[in-house]
């Protein structure tokens, strides 16, 4: 029974995605079928709604004949769960992504050819190394990687300076740090730059005071390596903060107290106790902040001048003059694996021990405070480093209220009135701005994209955390893998596969719908996997224990406790498609234009004032929106002692 | 006769075929309406043979039948099973009434009289009025009885418990196991319970089934598994005991050095290994006949004196109920057995 089920949907697969594949705009697609049936009349159009139904209705036959057949253990919910899921990750990222790395080996004629790919892999512009040498400049490729072990070693230091400073270093303004840690999230990773624009740019503030003092007449020196390796460092160094708070919170007070109390003095402690224990963290700061710096795409365009990255040459290979897919995919290429090496370097340092693991035995410890020295160092460098972010986005901020900056200080809200005007006419009310439409379609996009993202990651996270099924090793691996892919390749991955039938999408608001999706999935997958490793496994299975089934086990029991989870992913992955910009600089179109897409163009016409007013409403919808979400989805009630006697009366009165 | 649970030669392995079986080929047979206990030391698995049981793992072959009818492929939705964790498992968002009627709820019963129903049920562990109680405001015990009273609601031919007492402190321990005894007896339930505590088992069980290594050890009633281990392994389990080196001679006697004692079961003459309860021993002055040696650590704890006397048979950790005068280090004593603490092994 199973197994004909399995043959049936197997088969009817087989035959919509063959004749899907087979067929192109302009009849067979392929060569060889012509020569077998003759040429057709006809092509056929991308595939609708319908077929989508068909696929998906096929999928769900497919997983319960699998079940029937003993997968899963004949879980037909479990089942079907997983083969969507694979069903979903194969077609929105291993098959584009897939599909546009192959572009690389194909030649200007359209014949596959490994003398094209090594022609454009081995080029001048990708591997030049003449900048050492004393020419212009070097490869893009070495380009990118330097930029990214600078912003990568920058980011550690400074995070573990900050982490140092706020767990260890008696610092009063934990809540400044709080926030500095929140501000990236909620920020389009671009708005840095900006603000860095207007301090040290052509019209900024430190060249008109250099003018005003000694007459140097203002230059574009900021602009390029420099520059773009400050910015990523403001971006990112926050990341840093979190990861290595996280490990410096996890250390457990009494090893070193125990080190002390073997006569090991507090510097001593700290460098043969406290840093050791650090440095699984510090390697993954470093990892996470390398893959941060080479996926950026918002900081090199805006600042990078002619220090030219893998990412925007991407950008300028499809979108310039030049369009040149081959080779697009091959810099895509190179970007890949640049991040899938780091990828498995970074694996393997999670992989190895962890000395921080939270024992759950009690630990009255206190924890060691920093050696003198080292406290000192950790405020000169902290300090002014605090300051000058808070100038940074105060005058990110700022920009926006001024009529020209650099030129003109009069405050205006010329700037806000040109973006966000809103009349009254004979036809009630007329959203007049020039933003309002990209603000309402990112809005709009992003709201359809968070709760499909936050539902798809936590799904994912609960198979991997809680089912087995045969080939879980290689789903996690596979799934692991596909987020480890940067953003800007994603992006030129979708415009390159889904603007051909059968899945054609090039142009449409879904597509980027589905790459706000596939692109903010590691979110909600992360963080219902931090959820399920705190969840006791036994609540599952007592569910199951009482006759319940899987599906109302995950609504009655696993859903309302992994709350927390779920909020986090939404948050996360809506506010991250509202500001992301690398994979959708791509997809948009003038009718589907996007707020941080606007707000790129608005820099490249030198347009500063809007594009600041904008970056400071998108802050404050952020913001908004986060606490409104953590508002509608709530608390999970735990019914713990402290707080009970305020949320439940009725516990009370019992 | 149809039995309350019964596996036929059950195995488990986690991982791959190259990977070590946790449960090897396991018989076992549990009588309706009877207590039996999975006794045995953490990693020989009983626990995992009691998550067979409940269906939240998969056998890797074998059968298991629950009331005759073959279940082995059944998830645990479907069997007629329920189970207390040694966690509780208590839902932590819903309150006492809530979690007890959970069963009901997502059988589709309504509401109202499925908490009618939990409430009966609270009534029977012992939890009146608990209601609107939280899972967190309550103390373990109560917590325990919770978890009880939900794995009862459904009144499932088979109750599992996997280590229910271990997170209680000593006293409620003794109590709660009392409880849970005779609600068994009162009810008829047909049970299987994990416990790794030997005092345990034996208080509650009709039936104690001794496991090693994913294997059955031994099985019996309390007393035989006590009085006649079937190994080394049992006798020291069972209650700490010494193995030795004896023989049997023709008159079918133990003889240990110059001690002797009947043997309790019909053994063949020749060398032999017998297990030695510490309560065998007696203690007297050094002249007596019996097995000589020199008292090296003397303990006083209330009810009994510990004592480690080394003799030419080795050293003899020694547990008396002679409590009135502790014996000086190095005083010459001479060593006594009563049959009662001494069994053959099989060879």
């Amino acid at each position: 029974m199973g197994l004909v089920w399995v043959l049936a949907a197997g088969l009817g697969l087989l035959t919509l995605l063959g004749g899907g594949f087979a067929i192109g705009l302009q009849g067979w697609a392929f060569e060889f079928l012509n020569g077998w049936w003759g040429p057709l009349p006809a092509g056929q159009i991308g595939m609708g709604l319908g077929a989508v139904v068909v696929l998906a209705a096929l999928l769900m036959v497919l997983g319960c004949g699998l079940a029937r057949l003993g997968a899963c253990r004949g879980n037909a919910f479990v089942a079907c769960a997983v083969v969507f899921c694979s069903a979903l990750l194969l077609l929105f990222v291993a098959l584009p992504v897939g599909k546009s790395l192959l572009g690389a080996f194909i030649d200007d004629t359209g014949r596959g050819s490994l003398q094209a790919l090594a022609e454009r892999l081995g080029h001048e512009r990708v591997w030049g190394l003449s900048c050492l040498a004393g020419g212009v400049r070097c490869g893009v490729a070495w380009n990118t990687l330097f930029l990214a072990l600078l912003t990568a070693a920058g980011t550690t230091v400074m995070g573990l300076v900050l982490a140092l400073l706020s767990e260890r270093g008696r610092f009063r303004f934990g809540g400044a740090l709080r926030l500095l840690a929140l501000l990236p999230i909620i920020t389009p990773p671009f708005v840095v730059g900006l603000g860095l624009i207007l301090l040290f740019g052509r019209a900024g503030l430190v060249n008109q005071v250099l003018e005003w003092a000694f007459g140097l007449p203002p230059t574009r020196w900021f602009y390029g390596l420099f520059g773009t390796w400050l910015a990523q460092m403001f971006a990112f160094t926050p990341i840093a903060f979190m990861i290595i708070r996280g490990v410096v919170q996890g250390i457990s007070p009494s090893l070193e107290e125990a080190a002390q109390t073997l006569r090991a003095s507090r510097q001593h402690t700290f460098m043969s106790v406290t840093l050791p224990l650090l440095k699984p963290g510090l390697a993954n700061a470093f990892l996470v902040g390398f893959i941060e710096s080479i996926a950026d795409f918002g900081n090199p365009i805006i600042v990078g001048g002619q220090y030219a990255v893998l990412s925007t040459e991407i950008f300028f290979a499809i979108v310039g003059a030049q369009y040149d897919q081959g080779r697009a995919a091959s810099l895509a290429l190179i970007l890949t694996g640049f991040a899938l090496a780091v990828f498995f370097l970074q694996q393997r340092v999670l992989g190895r021990a962890s000395y921080t693991t939270v024992s759950g035995k009690g630990d009255g410890g206190m924890p060691l405070t920093l050696p003198e020295g080292l406290r000192r160092l950790c405020w000169t460098l902290g300090i002014p480093w605090l300051i000058f972010t808070a100038v940074v986005y105060l005058f990110a901020f700022s920009g926006g209220f001024v009529q020209t900056w650099g030129r003109d200080f009069t405050p205006t809200w010329a700037h806000f009135k040109t973006a966000f005007d809103i009349q009254w006419s004979t036809h009630g009310l007329v959203w007049a701005g020039s933003a309002w439409n990209s603000l309402f379609t990112t809005f709009k996009l992003a709201a359809i994209a968070a709760p499909l993202c936050a539902a798809l990651g936590l799904t994912i996270s609960w198979l991997l955390a809680r089912t087995e099924f045969a080939g879980q090793r290689a789903f996690e691996f596979s799934a692991l893998l596909a987020f480890a892919i940067p953003g800007t390749v994603l992006g030129v991955s979708y415009i390159l596969a889904f603007n051909v039938p059968p899945f054609e999408l090039t142009g449409t608001a879904l597509i980027i719908v589905l790459c706000f999706i596939f692109r903010n999935v590691p979110v909600g997958v992360r963080a219902g996997t931090a959820s399920f490793k705190q969840l006791d496994r036994s609540l599952d299975e007592a569910s199951a224990m009482l006759r319940a089934g899987t599906a109302t086990t995950l609504r009655r029991v696993v859903l309302p406790l992994l709350k927390p989870a779920l909020v986090a992913a939404l948050v996360y992955s809506f506010v991250r498609s509202m500001t992301t910009v690398s994979a959708v600089i791509f997809l948009v179109t003038a009718e589907n234009e996007l707020a941080t897409t606007y707000i790129i163009g608005r820099v490249g016409n030198g347009d500063y004032g809007v594009a600041l007013a904008y970056c400071s409403v998108l802050i404050v919808l952020m913001s908004l929106a986060t606490a409104a979400i953590q508002a509608l989805v709530g608390e999970r009630q735990l019914g713990r002692r402290v707080s009970d006697h305020r949320s439940h009366p009725a516990g009370v009165m019992a | 006769m149809s039995w309350g649970i019964e596996l036929r030669q059950v195995t488990k392995r986690y991982g791959d075929a190259s990977s070590p079986l946790v449960v090897q080929g396991i018989d076992l047979r549990i009588r309706k309406g009877s207590l039996t206990t999975l006794l045995g030391p953490s990693g020989c698995g009983k626990t995992t043979t009691l998550r067979m049981v409940a269906g939240l793992e998969a056998p890797s072959s074998g059968q298991i039948l629950i009331d005759g009818q073959d279940v082995t492929a059944l998830g645990p939705s479907q069997r007629d099973v329920s189970m207390v964790f040694q966690s509780y498992a208590l839902f932590p968002h819903m309150n006492v009434i809530d979690n007890v009627s959970y069963g009901l709820v997502v059988q589709g019963v309504d509401k109202r009289s499925a908490h009618e129903r939990a409430r009966a049920t609270l009534e029977l562990v012992g939890l009146s009025g608990f209601d609107t109680r939280w899972p967190g405001e309550m103390s373990g015990g109560q917590q325990q009885r919770v978890a009880v009273a939900r794995s009862l609601i459904l009144e499932p031919s088979v109750m599992l418990f996997d280590e229910p007492l271990s997170n209680l402190d000593a006293a409620l321990r003794r109590s709660m196991r009392e409880d849970i005894r005779a609600l068994q007896q009162r009810l008829s339930l047909t049970v299987a319970y994990v416990t790794h505590d030997q005092s345990e088992a034996m208080a509650v069980s009709d039936q104690i089934v001794v496991m090693d290594k994913g294997c059955i050890a031994q099985q019996g009633t309390p007393r035989e598994l006590y009085e006649a281990p079937a190994s080394a392994f049992v006798a020291d389990f069972m209650g700490e005991a010494m193995i030795m080196d004896a023989h049997v001679d023709a008159q079918g006697c133990v003889r240990l050095g110059p001690l002797q004692a009947p043997a309790r079961q019909a053994t063949a003459p020749g060398p032999v290994k017998v297990a030695v309860r510490p309560q065998a021993w007696t203690v007297d002055d050094r002249g007596a006949s019996g097995l000589p040696g020199k008292v090296l650590h003397c303990a006083y704890l209330g009810a009994v004196l510990e004592l480690k006397v080394r003799t030419e048979l080795g050293d003899i950790f020694v547990v008396c109920n002679q409590v009135r005068s502790p014996w000086a280090v190095d005083s010459e004593v001479s060593l006594q057995w009563t049959d009662q603490g001494v069994s053959v092994l099989p060879a």
